[in-house]
């Protein structure tokens, strides 16, 4: 399955006046890919996986998905999203329990899904039971179980401490490996993008555009601690640091930038200064 | 004021004498109608103007004027329409209770997370089974507390009712009381009332909130 973007826009209507979030976008997803979209926040490039998974419409445009026989593209979120009245087994059947697949066959394809996030010793437990991490899992293994031929992931990891992090990463790039599922994958940080993805597309700051792009030819697995990781990532982010400034300086009062190394003399609250 | 000890007379004759058992289920029977009509208008109104803009406008702010007026208001046009029946206390407890139940349903599916319905369309619900599987379970606890609101409501009403007009009832043994000048029945009887409403909300609302929290884990271990 691919994904093709052609001149795709997307605007909203801001409290003032129309906000562009997705200016002239073209991209193009390969089946089995890994792609990253990083950008700074608030660049509009959360827009992008609603676009793919028909969520939104493009305001100009057209996005084209070649689902085929095998159905939509499936979408990941920051928080995991589970149903709280569900067990997580429950939930991983959700999908298919829509589709009116029979229970037997649902019990069935749940269990191997949560095997492949490793829950399976959950299965019966509720969502406020888990970890950041394990409901993460969750919303993964509730994603695959049907069977999509693409996953969009919109920032799945930002809310969860570094340490769980690092593992997500890792498991991850293995359900990849393993499911070989072309994923679309959006997020604000650089070296998050460059330790997962084959191909980085680095997007500007508002309205959002894609402005370049990097390939990351490294062996896998990769840890975001890796030293050629670091390299990549450091390439990656001289390109965006105008980008991220921009954003920045749309977000926060003017005056807000210091030079490097001094904070403001005055003020309330500067305390510490050398003898 | 009567003494504790003539009330619990009352207590006792009024049981012994059945007028009490067969008060309570009177006063009951019309509420489990009353009640059971009032959950089926506001659920389905509360969904509906949860869900369309035309409706919120024209049904939902009438909803919102009629919840402040006292159910006992609708007393005088009950008459008129059902003349001295069942039929116009029972309206009286469904106009009682039917919108506080329909604004706490209409808040309920209002509150519940955008995340919540972009994972049930992301996975596949649309529509009606969106509706099904994910807004109503979704909006469960403001649900049943309006469920909760709407069976005081509609107690509330009831009693009005009764004392007004009825011919047996708890409400109608209060009438019986302050004509005959007979405060320990009175007292008597608002203790009976009470004391029904404690077991309601006790072993009905209370079991079914707290199964609700620890589901959900709202409640601390």
């Amino acid at each position: 399955m691919k994904i093709e973007l052609r001149g795709v826009w997307r605007e909203f209507n801001g409290q003032q006046r129309p906000v562009t979030a997705l200016e002239d976008i073209g991209l193009e997803v390969e089946e089995g890919e890994f792609l990253c979209l990083v950008g700074p926040s608030g660049c509009g490039k959360s827009t992008l996986p609603d676009l793919v998974a028909g969520l939104q419409e493009p305001s100009r445009g057209e996005s084209i998905v070649n689902s085929g026989a095998h159905g939509a593209p499936v979408l990941i979120f920051q928080e995991a999203g589970l149903f709280p009245w569900l067990t997580v087994r429950d939930n991983v059947e959700f999908g298919l329990r829509v589709r009116r697949i029979p229970r037997a066959r649902r019990r069935e394809i749940a269990m191997e899904q949560l095997g492949l996030v490793r829950l399976q010793q959950f299965a019966e437990a509720l969502p406020h039971q888990l970890s950041g991490g394990m409901k993460q899992r969750a919303a993964i293994a509730r994603a695959l179980a049907l069977d999509p031929p693409v996953l969009l992931m919109d920032e799945p990891f930002a809310a969860l401490d570094a340490q769980t992090r690092d593992i997500m990463h890792q498991e991850l790039q293995r359900i990849w490996t393993e499911t070989g599922k072309t994923i679309l994958f959006v997020t604000h940080n650089v070296r998050e993008a460059v330790c997962l993805a084959d191909r980085v597309l680095l997007m500007t700051a508002r309205p959002g555009r894609i402005k370049d792009e990097i390939f990351v030819d490294l062996p896998r697995p990769r840890s975001v601690s890796n030293p050629e990781l670091a390299e990549v990532a450091q390439v990656a982010l001289d390109h965006l640091r105008d980008e991220i400034q921009k954003a920045e300086r749309e977000e926060f009062d003017s005056g807000w930038l210091y030079p490097e190394g001094r904070l403001p003399a005055s003020g309330p609250g500067v305390v510490a200064s050398p003898r | 004021m009567p003494s504790p000890r003539s009330v619990g007379h009352a207590l006792v004759e009024g049981f012994g004498d059945r007028s009490y058992p067969v008060a309570i289920l009177a006063s009951l029977a019309r509420m489990l109608i009353g009640y059971g009509l009032a959950i089926a208008i506001g659920i389905p109104l509360g969904l509906a103007i949860a869900r369309s803009i035309l409706i919120r406008d024209t049904i939902g702010s009438a909803v919102v004027g009629l919840q402040t007026l006292p159910s006992i208001c609708w007393l005088p046009l009950a008459l008129l329409w059902f003349g001295l029946s069942e039929k116009a206390i029972i309206f009286v407890v469904v106009m009682g209770a039917t919108f506080s139940i329909t604004t706490a349903v209409e808040g309920g599916i209002r509150n519940v997370p955008p995340l919540l319905l972009k994972a049930g369309q992301t996975l596949g619900a649309q529509g009606l089974l969106l509706s099904l599987r994910v807004t109503l379970p979704a909006a469960l606890p403001a649900i049943l507390t309006g469920l909760k609101l709407g069976w005081s409501f509609a107690w509330r009403s009831l009693m009005a009712g009764e004392l007004l007009y009825s011919e047996r009832g708890l409400g109608r043994i209060l009438t019986i009381g302050r004509d005959y000048g007979d405060m320990a029945l009175v007292l008597a009887t608002i203790l009976v009332i009470l004391v029904l409403g404690l077991i309601v909300s006790r072993y009905v609302f209370e079991p079914a909130e707290r199964a609700l929290a620890r589901r959900w884990g709202l409640e601390a271990e």
